[in-house]
């Protein structure tokens, strides 16, 4: 029976692992495409094949040799940067509070951020407009610092505030019998143990502000403030009769490195279970 | 090491609820003192307000002598042990142990000296390097232990702490814990819903019922002189049996026969000045016996009837005999309470148990006399469940 059961998982695991291999397959074909597209040549391009009969760097060359890419790659990592920080600090702070004190508005605060988050952005994207003309922050980084945050912090609270609640309340009563001011026990017991989260909040935060395209596109007008998903979409060949797939295609592959980088710079700190031992047996 | 003084303690929460109320206690210096009541009963939130994790309504807390009411958890200088350990798992068990040392800013050299000295009392040395994932239950509890008593604090307050441990661990620190408090000799308040480690570890005990202290002294005294019947119910295992009665011109009828009150109860209950019909006659198991293993001197001072014995258990060194007791089961407030807490319908359940002794040749199933001693009775008022047999 043991043989049977042993050959029972294998084909189990055979099949979940071919299931697997097509989920990951149809994930990842358009962005091996997109990758093949960036190196083929300007001939090449028309030809449909997968793999680039020509091969050429020229398509990553032309984009870093024009500031209408560089310019909105320095944009896109210095707003996702600042943004991403300020809503980790704040989400952070927040999500703490709802986790752990029991103060009047709590509930109106949880569901306040719940329905921001739900709001359709699109119906947001004149009156931001409006708003921040007569501000005088459109074309600026804050102008999109500020939507950014404002979207983000949602997703923060909530993804920390859960974290928190894992974090067993006893210890910060522990740290406390031990001698530790209020302050104390948050930097020397809580934080350690939330920094998982607080990576995760802030890799899926940063995602969300370098991925955003409509706020991009209608709250900047120049290369001061635009970022790369917007600069995309006004990408131009050397000639308006020339079709930018190839350029595009290279500065697409380029701003998913970022990402990429960021994502395996922190996994290492994202362990699941670092909890464990605190409580129990 | 300091006295610990509970001035009309009160803890009142803000939507009304009485959690504990005017609890006095003086602990002495170096005293090993035993919390103990059903889950509710307020002996934890007692333990929080020692600490300082939760304000103190009203009443006034010193230790020491002084008023520490006011006073943060930090400055109180005490050390608690937690239900869950809570062990900081991002730290080694030394760092984990120095914590406290490191807090309080005290120089290397001492905190090594200090860890390594701890860790020698509680066995840990070989784990100092760990983390506390990597530990066994009873270890994680010995890294909670010593935690505390790094640092030398003015008390100890442990809260439930071998409860997350299995059978024979707990009964095996049990004893070390008891080791380690008499070796240190530092002040100790330790709460238990368990009656076996309130009974075994504690100099004195305080059995605590809906917020309020119910009785405080040696765990022999409140054995043999409950003052109410949810004492003379939550101190002992098996628990006291109890039967209703009616008391009538010194004589007591209950479901197994009629008996005259003892001159030693008639006395008691003569003190006491307190006069009922209806009562509740507590007997511990032990005071009963095969009536055929009893010699004629103490056949007279007790009395004998004959039951049928439902469930025989033999412990090697005696035997447990249950029979049923027909007729009406005793109910009170505070058996309910004590049933509900235990987990079963009821205490008073028409049950009984005898401790018997190992050579009683009784059988499950049929007849038995058996034999109990008038002496060891224990009335209590069917009303207010106050013992009519105590004396202060």
């Amino acid at each position: 029976m043991a043989g049977i059961g042993g050959a029972d998982t294998t084909g189990k695991k055979a099949r979940w692992g071919l299931v697997n291999v097509l989920v990951v397959v149809y994930a990842l074909f358009p962005v091996l495409w997109i990758v093949s597209l960036s190196f083929k040549s300007k001939k090449a391009i028309s030809e449909g094949g997968f793999f680039p009969t020509e091969w050429t760097l020229d398509n990553y060359a032309a984009i870093f040799s024009t500031t209408e890419f560089i310019r909105p790659l320095f944009n896109s990592i210095g707003i996702a940067i600042i943004a991403t920080l300020i809503a980790v600090v704040f989400g952070t702070m927040a999500a703490y509070a709802i986790a752990r004190l029991d103060f009047p508005g709590k509930r109106v605060l949880v569901g306040v951020s719940l329905l921001i988050a739900m709001f359709p952005q699109v119906s947001l994207v004149s009156p931001l407009f409006n708003i921040e003309r007569s501000l005088g922050i459109f074309d600026t980084w804050p102008g999109l610092i500020l939507p950014y945050i404002t979207f983000s912090l949602p997703l923060a609270i909530y993804t920390l505030s859960a974290f928190f609640k894992e974090i067993p309340w006893e210890l910060e009563k522990a740290a406390k019998m031990d001698g530790a001011t209020p302050g104390q026990a948050f930097q020397k017991v809580i934080a350690p143990l939330a920094a998982p989260g607080v990576f995760t909040t802030a890799i899926l935060v940063f995602i969300f502000c370098w991925n955003d395209f409509l706020f991009a596109i209608s709250l900047t007008s120049t290369e001061a403030s635009r970022t790369v998903p917007a600069a995309l979409a006004f990408f131009t060949g050397s000639s308006q009769f020339e079709d930018p797939t190839g350029t595009t295609s290279a500065a697409a592959v380029v701003i998913t490195i970022p990402i990429i980088l960021f994502v395996l710079f922190f996994q290492r700190r994202i362990v699941a279970g670092l909890t464990s031992g605190a409580v129990k047996g | 090491m300091a006295d610990i003084v509970l001035d009309k303690v009160t803890k009142k929460y803000p939507d009304g609820a009485l959690a504990v109320q005017e609890v006095n206690l003086e602990i002495a210096d170096g005293e090993f003192i035993i919390l103990v009541g059903p889950s509710g009963c307020g002996k934890s939130t007692t333990l929080n307000m020692l600490a300082g994790l939760e304000d103190i309504t009203s009443g006034e807390l010193r230790i020491g002598g002084e008023r520490v009411n006011e006073r943060a958890p930090k400055d109180r200088d005490i050390a608690m042990v937690f239900q869950s350990y809570a062990l900081y798992p991002h730290m080694t068990v030394r760092e984990n142990m120095a914590f406290p040392l490191r807090l309080a800013k005290v120089d290397n050299k001492t905190v090594d000296a200090k860890v390594n000295e701890a860790a020698k009392i509680l066995d840990l040395g070989q784990h100092l390097d760990r983390k506390p994932s990597n530990l066994s239950g009873g270890q994680r509890q010995r890294v909670a232990m010593g935690r505390a008593i790094v640092r030398s604090p003015k008390a100890f307050l442990m809260d439930e702490p071998l409860s997350n441990l299995d059978a024979k661990l707990r009964v095996q620190m049990r004893t070390e814990v008891s080791r380690l408090q008499k070796n240190l000799g530092t002040t100790t308040v330790y709460v238990t819903h368990d009656q076996t480690e309130a009974m075994t570890l504690g100099d004195r005990v305080v059995v605590m019922r809906g917020g309020a202290v119910q009785q405080v002294g040696s765990p022999q005294f409140l054995y043999e002189n409950p003052a109410n019947l949810f004492v003379a119910g939550f101190i002992g295992s098996p628990a006291m049996n109890f039967i209703p009665a009616t008391l009538e011109n010194g004589e007591l009828s209950t479901a197994l026969g009629n008996f005259p009150l003892s001159d030693k109860v008639r006395r008691m209950v003569e003190r006491g000045r307190r006069t009922t019909r209806d009562v509740i006659m507590g007997l511990r198991p032990e005071h009963f016996e095969d009536a055929s293993l009893i010699d004629a001197a103490a056949r007279s001072r007790g009395a004998t009837f004959t039951t049928q014995v439902d469930v025989l258990e033999s412990m090697g060194s005696d035997k447990y005999a249950y029979f049923s007791i027909s007729g009406k089961r005793a109910s009170s407030a505070q058996l309910d309470e004590l049933a509900a807490d235990v987990g079963v319908s009821d205490l008073g359940a028409g049950q009984a148990v005898a401790r018997l002794a190992a050579a009683s040749k009784a059988k499950e199933g049929s007849g038995l006399d058996v034999w109990m001693d008038l002496d060891k009775i224990q009335l209590f008022d069917q009303e207010s469940g106050r013992a009519l047999t105590y004396t202060d």
